[in-house]
C-alpha cells in the first residue's frame, strides 16, 4: 500500500441477537419462513400498535457492553430515526441515539504487521432490523417484514484502525464475544452479524480526518478485507490524480471485486431522531450490572491466557481452541479427565476438528466425546497402544460408539511390549533386509526409521516403536 | 423568522410532501408562529434538569421473550393495495 498515505478505519457491526422473539413484539424471529408468516400489527407498523420492549434485549446488551468493557448506562431512551424506504412501515426505525445503553468500551487486538493495539468502542445501543426487499424482475419490488422488528445490537468503533487486517482482527474479536456470550449466531452469511466499514485516508501527520466512503454489503471476513483494500487503493488513486473523495455510500460486489457508489443517497441523510413516545426510559440500576456481570462465562481473551498460563500450551494450539466456544467447552471435558494439557490440545486440533470438517459435523454433535477420547489418551500413555493404533481406534469408536477398551481388546490392538517378541520381529525384519542393514551398520543413521517402520508394518502396529529402535540399535552394535 | 421558506421546502420534501408556492408561503408563516410560541420555554431556567424523554413518569416496561401468535399472512396483507404471493408488493426499489 502507498506510504504517503494514512488509512483510517472505522466500523459498525449490527448484531442480530438470538431471541426467541422481536424486539418489540411476540412474533417469532426464525430465519427462512415463508414471508410475512411473522408479522402483527407491531411489526407491519400499522396505526395505534404499540411496542413493548423485550427485556432480553436488554440482557444481551448488557452482557455485550460489559465484555466490551463498556459503561452501562443506568437510564437510557429510545429514539425514531425518520426516513421512508419500502422495507420500513412505520417510516423510521427505533434506535438510540442520545443516551445509548453502553458506551466507551474497547477491545484488544493484535495484528503481525502493528502488534498490539487498543481499539475504542463509542458505543453499542440497541434498535429494530428493517424488513427485507426482493427485487423481482420487472417493474416492482416485494417486501418480506418477518424481519422487521427482529433486535439488533449497533456496535460503533472509534476510527482506530490503520489497516484491513486491523479491522479484521477487531471484527474477528467481537465476533468470537458475542458467539461466547450466546448473543448472537455469528452467521455472516445469514446476515447475523454484519459490517458497515468507514474508510479514508490523510496524508501522514494531518490531524484531520480525510473525507470517508461507507461500504456495504460486506458478508465475509475475506470480503471485507479485500472491499477495505480496494477501497484504499481508490482513494488513492482519486487523490493522486488530483481529485478529491466524495462522501458516499458505496457497495461492495465480491464477484467483481469492485465497488460502486450507491446513487440516490447522495443527498445528505437527516433522519430528525427524537425520542420515541411510545417507549418509557430502560432504567438498568446496579445491582442488574452485577447479575449480570457475574453470569458472564469465562470470554476468549482469558480463556486465551489461561491456557497458555495455566495449561503450558503455545500460543498457536490456545488460538485454535479458543477460536469457538463449543471447541473450548470440548477440550476442556477432555483435560479435566486427562492430564497432559498438549496430548489433549494436540487430539483435539487433530484427529477431533480434522474430522469433523471431512465430515461437516459441529464439535457438539461429534461421534467421539470427549470423555471417550479420554479414554484413548489414557492407553496412549499408559503406553498399551502406540499413536499410530490410537488412530485406527479413534475411528473405530467414530464409527460404532463404543469405549476404546472395547476396542482394544476385540481387536487384540494392545501393544506388545514383551521384549523377546519385539525381537523376534526386529530379527526377522534384519533377516528380510540384510542389504540395508549392512548398509546402517556402516553409519548410515537415517536408515533406522526404515526399520522401525518395518517392524511396526510387520507387527501390524503393535509393537512399541520406541522399544523397537532400541532392539535394533542393540542389534547394529553386537 | 424563526424558519426559512428554504427550510419549510427542506421539510417538507424529507415528509414527501408535494406543496403549492400559496401552501409553502402559509405554512411557513404558521410554522414560523408555532416555533414562536414554543420558544417561550426558553424563557425557563432548565439549568440542573434532565432533558425529559418521556411525559409519562414511568420506566421499564418490558415484555418477556416468550413466542405469540402472529396474525398470519392473510391478515397482514388485507390492508395491502398490492400483492406478489405472500410478499407487498411496491415500486421497484433501485439500489
Amino acid at each position: 500500500m502507498d506510504s504517503k498515505y494514512e488509512v483510517v478505519i472505522g466500523l459498525e457491526v449490527h448484531v442480530q441477537l438470538t431471541t426467541k422473539t422481536k424486539i418489540f413484539c411476540g412474533c417469532s424471529k426464525d430465519f427462512g419462513q415463508q414471508p410475512n408468516s411473522q408479522t402483527c400489527p407491531v411489526c407491519l407498523g400499522l396505526p395505534g400498535a404499540l411496542p413493548v420492549l423485550n427485556r432480553q434485549v436488554v440482557e444481551d446488551a448488557i452482557k455485550t457492553g460489559l465484555a466490551t468493557n463498556c459503561q452501562i448506562a443506568p437510564r437510557s431512551i429510545f429514539a425514531r430515526k425518520n426516513y421512508f424506504y419500502p422495507d420500513l412501515p412505520k417510516g423510521y426505525q427505533i434506535s438510540q441515539f442520545e443516551l445509548p445503553i453502553c458506551e466507551h468500551g474497547w477491545l484488544n487486538i493484535e495484528t503481525e504487521e502493528l502488534g498490539k493495539k487498543r481499539i475504542g468502542i463509542t458505543r453499542i445501543h440497541m434498535e429494530e432490523d428493517a424488513g427485507k426487499l426482493l427485487h423481482a424482475a420487472g417493474d416492482s419490488s416485494s417486501v418480506d417484514l418477518n424481519r422487521a422488528c427482529t433486535p439488533l445490537l449497533e456496535a460503533v468503533s472509534e476510527p482506530d484502525m490503520r489497516s484491513a487486517d486491523e479491522a479484521i482482527a477487531y471484527l474477528k474479536q467481537l465476533h468470537q464475544i458475542v458467539t461466547y456470550l450466546g448473543v448472537c449466531d455469528g452467521n455472516l452469511e445469514e446476515g447475523s452479524f454484519r459490517c458497515d466499514a468507514n474508510v479514508s485516508i490523510r496524508p501522514w501527520g494531518q490531524k484531520e480526518l480525510g473525507t470517508r466512503a461507507e461500504l456495504k454489503n460486506l458478508n465475509s471476513f475475506r470480503f471485507i478485507k479485500q472491499a477495505i483494500e480496494y477501497e484504499v487503493e481508490r482513494q488513492i488513486e482519486v487523490l493522486e490524480e488530483g481529485g478529491s473523495v466524495v462522501q458516499e455510500t458505496r457497495l461492495f460486489d465480491a464477484e467483481q471485486g469492485v465497488s460502486r457508489s450507491m446513487r440516490g443517497k447522495e443527498e445528505a441523510h437527516d433522519y430528525r431522531y427524537f425520542p420515541d413516545p411510545d417507549l418509557v426510559p430502560v432504567v438498568v440500576a446496579d445491582e442488574w450490572v452485577e447479575r449480570v456481570r457475574s453470569e458472564l462465562p469465562e470470554l476468549p481473551a482469558a480463556k486465551l491466557q489461561r491456557y497458555r498460563d495455566d495449561l503450558g500450551l503455545p500460543d498457536y494450539d490456545a488460538g485454535v481452541l479458543c477460536a469457538e466456544r463449543p471447541i473450548a467447552e470440548y477440550f476442556e471435558v477432555l483435560v479435566a479427565r486427562h492430564a497432559n494439557a498438549k496430548l489433549c490440545s494436540n487430539w483435539v486440533m487433530g484427529e477431533v476438528l480434522r474430522s469433523l470438517k471431512e465430515k461437516q459435523i459441529a464439535i457438539a454433535d461429534c461421534p467421539v466425546s470427549p470423555e471417550l477420547l479420554a479414554g484413548i489418551l489414557q492407553r496412549i500413555a499408559d503406553n498399551s497402544i502406540s499413536g499410530k493404533i490410537a488412530k485406527t481406534v479413534f475411528e473405530e469408536i467414530w464409527q460404532t460408539g463404543k469405549t476404546a477398551d472395547q476396542i482394544i481388546e476385540e481387536q487384540g490392538l494392545k501393544q506388545v511390549t514383551d521384549s523377546g517378541a519385539i525381537e523376534a520381529i526386529v530379527d526377522a525384519v534384519i533377516a528380510a533386509n540384510q542389504g540395508q542393514f549392512e548398509e546402517l551398520k556402516a553409519g548410515k543413521e537415517k536408515l533406522i526409521g526404515f526399520f522401525v517402520g518395518q517392524v511396526m508394518k510387520l507387527s501390524k502396529g503393535k509393537a512399541n516403536p520406541g522399544m523397537a529402535n532400541q532392539l535394533i540399535k542393540k542389534k547394529i552394535s553386537e | 423568522m424563526k424558519i426559512s421558506r428554504e427550510e419549510v421546502e427542506h421539510v417538507a420534501r424529507l415528509a414527501r410532501l408535494a406543496l403549492q408556492p400559496a401552501e409553502l408561503e402559509a405554512l411557513t408563516e404558521q410554522m414560523d408562529a408555532i416555533l414562536g410560541y414554543v420558544e417561550k420555554l426558553n424563557e425557563l431556567d432548565t439549568e440542573g434538569i434532565i432533558p425529559t424523554a418521556h411525559a409519562v413518569p414511568m420506566e421499564n416496561a418490558f415484555r418477556e421473550d416468550l413466542v405469540k401468535p402472529s396474525i398470519g399472512i392473510e391478515r397482514a396483507q388485507q390492508n395491502a393495495p398490492s400483492k406478489d404471493g405472500s410478499c407487498f408488493k411496491v415500486p421497484k426499489v433501485i439500489e
